[in-house]
């Protein structure tokens, strides 16, 4: 040919994607990233230069946020309940961030239920939130992740999935629907590369805590937001399929769900 | 964008997706468009025009190079449109939707006893794309490419307009649309010719030859006689053995032949099978080959299949499905993935010459001397024999192609590219051609050179008539096209 010496990079396509590196993420998406373990997520992220789109109801919160973490982050106000609106505010991230390899879903609500409470409209809040939100936009992380074949999906789940409690029903359903959810997710996606880690928290301090303690609930040995999202990100980065945050309650778990019915239904837990 | 909406009227199906050439070797985000109808085609050209992007024509995306890889935001993907809009069991004349896979095609009339004329060697892409690509066979000497087994199509036009074309109507968009690489406009509705089998078997002999030249010399004799002819070739042999192989050539079933034609005309006796020695599950396959994705680790698996070949030359003809015998590719699910499944990291091209039949064996055996010498050996080599057809930017030659597979290393990349240049130089002074399908290295001054002018110029004039705006585009066109289309 006649224009020998660089005629390879001249035909060489210009839009082959960056590498996606197994371990270190460069681009990530977390879902509920206003307060609690979303926003300790952001930071911890951003303060390693992997650049975040955060997304939460409260554009002011995720404003200071953003400020906190320099330049690495981008704040977009999102309603999760807008599930209309996810697929093309998925891709607007995507293309801002110029590709993506975390998504963390970490909405979340407890709405407080009294103990003789049936109330049907905080129940399927709390599903469109905890459920609704974390499937319309973990699908399409899911549908990005499967054909680039790489990313990690984490959900913030809770220890709340692991059996039927008395005390908030529909708050643990939810839970152990996004448990199933992830799991599958697991499945499918694992011949692609693509990794599922399901995250379970026990008492972490958080705005949903400090609601509990409001309410007159006792409530010890919570650890940060902040140690939390470094065991996620620790969890995540070494593909756990699921883990429980703090590790004790990997115990606890397995001491709750091998409760024989006939005597759970006799415990206060 | 408009081109989102989970409530109020129905809108074109879409995901937002990483879309890649099939080696993996080359991709970008985009957001694919799959309509179901002719009308949603029709709707996805306006909505491209209403986005400011350009739109990007894909089948089943099994092209290994930036055939269906997009250049800007949208794709339009057409294999949500996979119904069989009708089949004739007397005269073999199938009329298909252009998603309709050649998987789908042929499960669908083999139990009528009738076989597609034209397959590639994997079964997974759409009868759009291989119209699109005007893909060959392993019959190519015989019966032509695909185009030729094309009685009509529907092309829907960037405007909206729908052409019906076919060999006396719209001849010219006939001629340029199939081997035009989605460049002109979508196909809405494809009418095929398919064939007449008496089995579900064909007759398959294995030659295992010493040298390219005992190997050229098998097809040609044989090429008057055989149905099929394919040649594997191990690369990494050199000196005398430079261009060893093994041949399979296939016969179809005469009438009387079998004798429960009824038995193995079903599906079910044409399927792969699903394990490796009935354990080993297919789908982890790629993993071991995995194992042997280098140089020293090809290099046995090529001396290994090559012994193989002496001791099968030596037996005696065999029974094989035609599924079996078309779609080796389909063997190994994902053995692509043995090249790096993780994205952009590794991946595989494809070098696929065609070389007239005067001069194929001295640029063959040169093109193999200088992979070895650069240190960059192919480690598949398969060998077709061709024929021209009358299809404006056909790839086929009267003579041979030669594709290569070379493995895409991050380190290497820049220098495989460079020695694909000098091979390029060494197939289009020798009056070779190119099939982009296949192809990610040629440029559009190289493609000036290897088609003839006039079909050329006839092309672009077409491309400026039927998509004035240039709203049709990938990263193919953009590679190779784009410049002289424009000029």
């Amino acid at each position: 040919m006649a224009h020998a010496t660089d005629a390879h990079a001249a035909h060489e396509p210009a839009t082959q994607p960056e590498p996606a590196r197994r371990v270190r993420e460069r681009h990530a998406i977390v879902v509920g990233a206003s307060s609690g373990m979303g926003a300790a997520l952001v930071e911890q992220l951003a303060s390693e230069g992997v650049r975040v789109v955060a997304l939460a109801r409260r554009k002011d919160a995720l404003e200071e946020l953003a400020r906190r973490c320099g330049g690495n982050v981008i704040a977009l106000a999102h309603d999760v309940h807008d599930f209309d609106a996810v697929p093309a505010l998925f891709e607007r991230c995507v293309r801002e961030l110029g590709g993506l390899d975390l998504f963390v879903y970490a909405a979340g609500i407890m709405t407080e239920v009294g103990a003789h409470e049936f109330d049907t409209r905080k129940d399927l809040d709390m599903l469109a939130v905890n459920v609704g939100g974390a499937v319309a936009w973990t699908n399409e992380a899911a549908k990005l992740f499967r054909t680039q074949r790489s990313g990690t999906i984490v959900g913030i789940s809770s220890i709340a999935g692991e059996r039927g409690r008395k005390g908030n029903p529909v708050y643990g359903t939810t839970k152990a629907a996004l448990n199933h959810y992830l799991e599958a997710l697991r499945n499918r996606l694992a011949d692609y590369g693509v990794h599922v880690c399901t995250i379970k928290p026990g008492f972490v301090e958080t705005a949903m805590l400090a609601s509990a303690r409001a309410q007159g609930r006792s409530i010890q040995g919570a650890i940060s937001a902040q140690a939390a999202a470094r065991s996620i990100l620790k969890a995540a980065r070494g593909r756990r399929n699921e883990v429980f945050v703090p590790f004790k309650w990997t115990l606890v778990a397995a001491v709750i769900r091998n409760i024989p019915s006939v005597l759970f239904k006799g415990l206060n837990i | 964008m408009e081109i989102l909406s989970l409530r109020g009227p129905r809108t074109v199906e879409s995901s937002f997706e990483y879309i890649e050439g099939w080696g993996m070797a080359v991709g970008r985000h985009a957001r694919v468009l799959r309509p179901r109808s002719v009308e949603e085609i029709v709707q996805c050209f306006a909505l491209a025009r209403a986005a400011g992007s350009t739109l990007t024509l894909r089948g089943g995306g099994n092209s290994y190079g930036d055939a269906s890889c997009p250049a800007q935001d949208l794709v339009l993907d057409v294999t949500r449109m996979d119904r069989v809009l009708g089949f004739d069991a007397r005269t073999g004349i199938a009329t298909l939707e252009p998603g309709v896979t050649i998987e789908k095609l042929w499960k669908t009339i083999l139990p009528l006893g009738f076989w597609p004329r034209v397959v590639s060697g994997t079964m997974f892409p759409t009868l759009a794309g291989a119209l699109a690509a005007n893909i060959h066979g392993k019959n190519n000497f015989a019966v032509g490419t695909i185009g030729d087994a094309c009685l009509e199509f529907d092309l829907v036009l960037p405007s909206g307009e729908v052409r019906t074309c076919n060999r006396e109507r719209n001849a010219d968009l006939f001629h340029a649309a199939i081997g035009g690489f989605g460049m002109l406009g979508c196909f809405g509705r494809i009418v095929l010719q398919t064939k007449r089998v008496h089995s579900g078997n064909v007759r398959v002999r294995g030659e295992s030859t010493r040298d390219l030249r005992e190997m050229m010399a098998y097809f040609e004799a044989h090429k008057a006689t055989s149905d099929y002819l394919v040649g594997w070739v191990d690369c990494f042999a050199g000196g005398d053995a430079c261009g060893r192989g093994l041949i399979h050539d296939a016969h179809n079933l005469h009438e009387g032949d079998d004798p429960s034609p009824e038995r193995s005309l079903t599906v079910a006796h044409q399927e792969l099978p699903a394990n490796i020695l009935g354990l080993f599950p297919k789908s982890q396959v790629w993993r071991i080959l995995e194992l042997f994705n280098h140089d020293l680790g090809m290099r046995s698996i090529n001396a290994a299949k090559y012994v193989a070949g002496r001791l099968e030359g030596m037996g005696e003809p065999y029974l094989q499905s035609h599924a079996g015998f078309s779609f080796l590719l389909d063997y190994v699910p994902n053995w692509k993935w043995a090249y790096g499944r993780a994205r952009g990291e590794r991946g595989l091209i494809q070098y696929q010459p065609f070389v007239p039949q005067a001069v194929a064996h001295d640029v063959y055996s040169e093109i193999l001397a200088r992979c070895r010498h650069a240190g960059q050996v192919p480690y598949l080599g398969v060998f077709k024999r061709h024929r021209e057809d009358s299809f404006w930017l056909t790839h086929a030659v009267d003579g041979w192609s030669f594709a290569l597979d070379f493995k895409v290393d991050p380190a290497r990349r820049a220098a495989l590219w460079k020695l694909c240049d000098e091979l390029t130089e060494l197939v289009i002074s020798a009056g070779g051609r190119f099939y982009f399908a296949k192809d990610l290295v040629v440029g559009a001054e190289d493609t000036a050179r290897f088609l003839p002018q006039d079909r050329l110029a006839a092309f672009a004039a077409l491309k400026r008539a039927c998509d004035p705006q240039t709203l049709i585009e990938g990263q193919l066109y953009r590679r190779a096209f784009r410049d002289w289309i424009a000029a």
